[in-house]
């Protein structure tokens, strides 16, 4: 009716190139806006990530040097990079079975009835905050500082990681393989251990190297389980209480000391180093065995 | 057997094996149950873990609790040599910053989902999505502590005062303190860190819209925007509500980084641009040194209702996924 209604004004010219007019334009304006909006958001989450990233390597540059990550405190913080390093090392190695066999038992034996209330407590059990879970591993080992204790804590942090990321793989591998094995009268046992588990090795360790750059940047547990240990020699056994990273930007945040502010970021940029390329190298990694699976 | 042969021929041998020897079958029967066992077991343990964390964050309260009861709630006062403890400026104060995270951050996450989604061509989605996801990768301590030395000056500068002057009348922007901390400071972290949460769950939510209900609304003569609003937000309205619980858990829970910008104050106050604190911002700082018994306690109380909205909000968020999710929502 609209056309009638501006056929009544100006007559129909067939040379005028075809504009949107009135309601439509209306309509198109508003669309456009929406796409805007749409993309200023994505830019502004762009943005902030190059800010803070730009920032600490600015200001992160200016204290690395190789005695600054080899040499103890108050030069370095090898300690504190060794630290880091064994108790997400011991929280991963005790996180990773228990991960993997979670995701067996919800994919391969548990029914939809069984997989439902355990996929719930897996998504709970990933939403808890860290400072509970450090707060309940502090109880359970009655207050005692040592590595181990982080470890813990931080296992109970990666565990539903690990089991989510091996659960998407294991889902894609082809059930015309499980098929083949069972008509062949392979025991069900074998063909998981022979030849599901291995179809999803790329997978486990993509949500394994995930699950450590998580681990690496946790604070809370860190700060409450082994948050007294001090950085100015090394310590190696998880059963004594370790310096980390977290714990020191934690705590030099907390000082106002422009030396000490010099000292975290360079702790902040190497920690955000590793966690990147961790998450890049197991992007690289997931996207190559997924190909190999969907081939 | 060889280390990893190819499936096939591996399955073959075991089968020839399997049908010779009566050994193999039970040690077969035997493996299988065992296999199933250990895995069972294996989430058996983690559900005795989750039990166990919340018997022991509430044996922790327990002193606190049959102290103060539920007035805990209610009261203000938090003053730990004097053991008076109240949550109400800390449940006030997680509450305000929470809602400031999803406010801000709901909004600004769904367009990005709906943009890597749907409107970004393949190549720029292949770029900005890994670029989300690293910023969700950034530890909480680093992104406070940038908060506290960077973002901190710059709001107490500029955006504060900027918006104290031009929207002064409504309570919340009140009078710039000198300081960078504060609870805007803290809502504002908190944003950032909910946002590539709700995105990314919001993206693979939309990707996964039917392409036909999509070019039917379009064959009908809908702009892009419309059948975004009319085809593609309502049939995931319920995906979306789970990502904004799912953020709201992340905001809720975040220790770290609130303390380190947000003051470690315990009233309760209107204004955004004061000090103030949050119940899991407390934990972390008075936690490793508590003036006594009672105050530890009332640390463990605070935990505990942080426990109980935490999985509140995570169970919600996976009922409504289910319940109102049709089969396009999940």
């Amino acid at each position: 009716m609209s056309f009638l209604r501006r056929g009544e004004r100006e007559p129909f010219d067939p040379t005028q190139p075809l504009v949107a007019t009135g309601n439509l334009r209306r309509r198109h304006l508003v669309s456009r806006f929406a796409q805007a909006l749409a993309i200023a958001a994505a830019m502004a989450a762009v943005a902030v990530l190059v800010i803070v990233i730009i920032a600490v390597v600015s200001h992160g540059v200016k204290a690395i040097s190789w005695e600054f990550i080899t040499a103890t405190e108050p030069n370095g913080i090898g300690p504190f990079l060794v630290g880091t390093g064994i108790v997400v090392g011991v929280g991963t190695l005790i996180a990773l079975p228990i991960g993997v066999l979670i995701s067996l038992f919800l994919s391969e034996y548990a029914g939809n009835r069984l997989a439902r209330p355990v996929q719930t407590l897996m998504d709970v059990m990933n939403g808890l905050p860290s400072i509970i879970i450090a707060l309940f591993v502090v109880s359970l080992v009655a207050n005692k500082q040592t590595g181990f204790g982080a470890s813990i804590a931080l296992a109970i942090i990666e565990v539903p990681l690990i089991a989510r990321g091996t659960q998407e793989v294991l889902r894609l591998v082809p059930g015309a393989q499980r098929e083949a094995a069972d008509a062949l009268g392979v025991a069900r046992w074998r063909s998981i251990l022979t030849i599901i588990l291995p179809a999803a090795t790329g997978g486990i360790v993509t949500a394994t190297l995930l699950s450590v750059a998580r681990a690496a940047g946790e604070t809370a547990p860190v700060l409450f389980l082994t948050g007294l240990a001090h950085g100015d020699q090394f310590h190696f056994s998880p059963f004594e209480p370790l310096p980390t990273v977290p714990v020191k930007i934690f705590q030099l945040s907390e000082e106002a000391n422009p030396e000490g502010f010099t000292q975290a970021w360079g702790l902040s940029l190497i920690l955000i180093a590793i966690i990147l390329v961790l998450g890049l190298g197991s992007r690289a990694l997931l996207n190559r065995s997924k190909r190999k699976l969907t081939r | 057997m060889s280390a990893t042969p190819p499936a096939g021929s591996a399955s073959l041998k075991l089968a020839r094996s399997n049908r010779q020897s009566p050994a193999r079958k039970r040690a077969d029967r035997f493996g299988d149950v065992s296999l199933r066992l250990i895995c069972a077991a294996a989430a058996v343990l983690a559900a005795v873990v989750l039990i166990l964390i919340a018997k022991e964050v509430f044996e922790g309260a327990q002193p606190s609790f049959s102290k103060f009861g539920f007035s805990f709630i209610t009261h203000q006062e938090w003053a730990p040599p004097l053991e008076k403890f109240g949550g109400r400026g800390l449940i006030f104060g997680t509450l305000i910053t929470s809602a400031m995270a999803l406010l801000i951050g709901a909004p600004v996450a769904i367009s990005i989902g709906i943009f890597l989604a749907l409107l970004a061509p393949t190549a720029v989605r292949n770029v900005i999505s890994p670029l989300v996801e690293m910023l969700a990768a950034i530890p909480s301590v680093i992104l406070g502590f940038w908060g506290l030395i960077i973002l901190g000056p710059v709001l107490v500068s500029t955006i504060e005062p900027f918006l104290h002057n031009t929207f002064g009348f409504i309570p919340i922007f009140g009078a710039p303190q000198t300081t960078g901390a504060s609870i805007f400071n803290a809502g504002l972290l908190l944003t950032i860190m909910v946002i590539p949460i709700i995105a990314s769950v919001t993206r693979d939510l939309f990707a996964a819209v039917p392409r036909e209900l999509q070019d039917g609304a379009a064959a009908l003569g809908s702009t892009r925007w419309e059948v975004i609003r009319g085809v593609v937000i309502p049939t995931t309205l319920s995906g979306i509500t789970a990502a904004c619980l799912l953020g709201l858990g992340r905001a809720l829970g975040e220790a770290i980084a609130v303390s380190q910008v947000v003051g470690g104050a315990t009233e309760s106050h209107l204004s955004l641009f004061k000090t103030g604190g949050t119940m899991a911002s407390i934990i972390a700082l008075q936690f490793p040194s508590p003036v006594n018994a009672l105050h530890l306690s009332s640390l463990y109380y605070l935990a505990a209702i942080l426990l109980v909205i935490g999985v509140a909000s995570n169970v919600l968020a996976s009922w409504v996924g289910r319940r109102f999710g049709g089969e396009y929502a999940r």
